[in-house]
């Protein structure tokens, strides 16, 4: 069973789809029926900075192996985490539209979302420089190692300096403490496990794709 | 045997930073350029504001200057290095003595830009600060941190085509950290905190600055080897 995972993901995503918005939620004021977003919104974030990740320690062992398939593997899985990226920034201004009254607020979190995606597609900007695979590879192994660390310097740093209008920051209690009651909890974790093997899913095929595209031209 | 590496490291760096000072002094292209955009840009700066009393316009403007004008200067910190002169380097000396220099010598004139911007600054506009001494320590830890992010970024875009460009690209959002702690630690100081508020952000700066130099340190040699 090769496959069981993309299985998995198929299941956890159709049960996802269908317990997310029957399964019985708490009435929570502003939020009513939106608080359903969780399912979607979040994970979002969840698989985009895994997929980073996952690309970043490809791009170490890049530069400590020098092989391209190490490379393929980096750019595919900020390709994918990109796309991610931007369904987390559809899926928040639209939830934000609904609760806070605006589609884009100047709060932190959004602020360090718009910067991950610049920052990613400054990485992209840099593979698109160079012609040279090796040079290419290793080059932009190091940006992205150096961006990485500095991503999460970042994340973890910024929220604390101001409020935010998100959960758990800014006086605002986290989704823990009484918004995710269990039956939202039985949704929300297969969600983001459903989710993650998605992102890992599309990456398995991109990579493929680019696998064979390399055959077709050698 | 340890020890010895060591101390040829300093040796290097030193070697490396003065030949990087008098390379500077004696062409005085880059300073000059970087010292009249500084100088411009202030002066438009005044010619708009005449006086600026609100201390978030200053703090904003300051920094905003700061950045473009360490860009400009950083982008060309790999140009010597690059061409058949980088044979001749890579020959002699190590990475690692070559990025430390390099941030040395980057650090030292983003210092300087930042002290010169400040003296401007404060004649043309007013000095809305409340404590000077700190806020020249935040100078000192942001001015650092700048070179960290422009000299490996400078030193990834001198491998490519377009420099220029890619330069800013590449390291504006990675410099936001460093520079939205730079800020917040300036207003806290402009606004006359005491040192158990801004010593905080200072501290953060400084932790900043060892991430950003290690990772020079560990990355720079990967980059130069291509």
């Amino acid at each position: 069973m090769r496959y069981w995972w993309k299985i998995l993901a198929s299941i956890l995503l159709f049960y996802t789809l269908i317990g997310g918005f029957l399964i019985e939620v708490p009435r929570q004021v502003i939020l009513y029926e939106s608080i359903r977003n969780l399912y979607f919104h979040v994970p979002m974030w969840f698989t985009m900075i895994f997929l980073f990740l996952l690309s970043t320690i490809n791009s170490i062992k890049n530069l400590s192996s020098g092989s391209i398939e190490h490379d393929r593997k980096a750019i595919e899985y900020v390709n994918v985490g990109i796309v991610f990226g931007i369904l987390g920034t559809i899926t928040g201004s639209i939830w934000a539209q609904f609760t806070w009254g605006a589609w884009w607020t100047n709060d932190v979190k959004l602020n360090g979302s718009a910067i991950t995606m610049l920052i990613y597609l400054a990485y992209v900007i840099l593979r698109g420089s160079m012609d040279d695979e090796q040079k290419r590879a290793r080059i932009s192994a190091v940006y992205n190692i150096f961006a990485f660390v500095m991503l999460i310097v970042f994340i973890g740093i910024l929220p604390r300096m101001t409020d935010s209008l998100h959960p758990g920051n800014g006086g605002n209690p986290g989704f823990n403490n009484y918004d995710l009651d269990s039956n939202m909890k039985l949704v929300f974790y297969p969600a983001v496990i459903g989710w993650i093997l998605l992102g890992l899913w599309i990456s398995d095929i991109r990579l493929r794709i680019s696998r064979l595209n390399e055959k077709l031209n050698a | 045997m340890e020890k010895f590496l060591a101390i040829s490291l300093v040796q290097d760096i030193r070697i490396l930073f003065q030949k990087d000072w008098k390379t500077e002094m004696r062409q005085k292209t880059a300073i000059h350029g970087i010292l009249l955009y500084v100088i411009s840009t202030v002066f438009v700066a005044y010619l708009i504001f005449h006086q600026i009393e609100e201390l978030t316009t200053w703090i904003a403007l300051f920094w905003i200057v700061l950045l473009f004008a360490s860009t400009n200067a950083s982008i060309h910190s790999f140009k010597a290095e690059s061409g058949k002169q980088f044979f001749y380097y890579y020959s002699l000396c190590s990475p690692q003595s070559i990025i430390l220099s390099k941030l040395l010598f980057n650090g030292f004139l983003m210092l300087l830009i930042a002290i010169i911007n400040w003296l401007f600054f404060s004649v043309l506009l007013g000095n809305p600060l409340e404590d000077n001494l700190a806020f020249m320590l935040v100078i000192v830890f942001g001015s650092l941190g700048f070179s960290g992010v422009l000299t490996l970024v400078s030193a990834i875009a001198s491998k490519t085509n377009n420099n220029s460009t890619l330069t800013a690209i590449l390291a504006f959002p990675i410099m936001l950290p460093m520079l939205l702690t730079a800020i917040k630690a300036s207003m806290l100081v402009g606004l006359g905190f005491g040192s158990e508020e801004w010593g905080m952000y200072l501290g953060l700066m400084a932790l900043i600055n060892v991430v950003i130099i290690a990772l020079a340190y560990v990355l720079f040699p990967y980059l130069w080897r291509s």
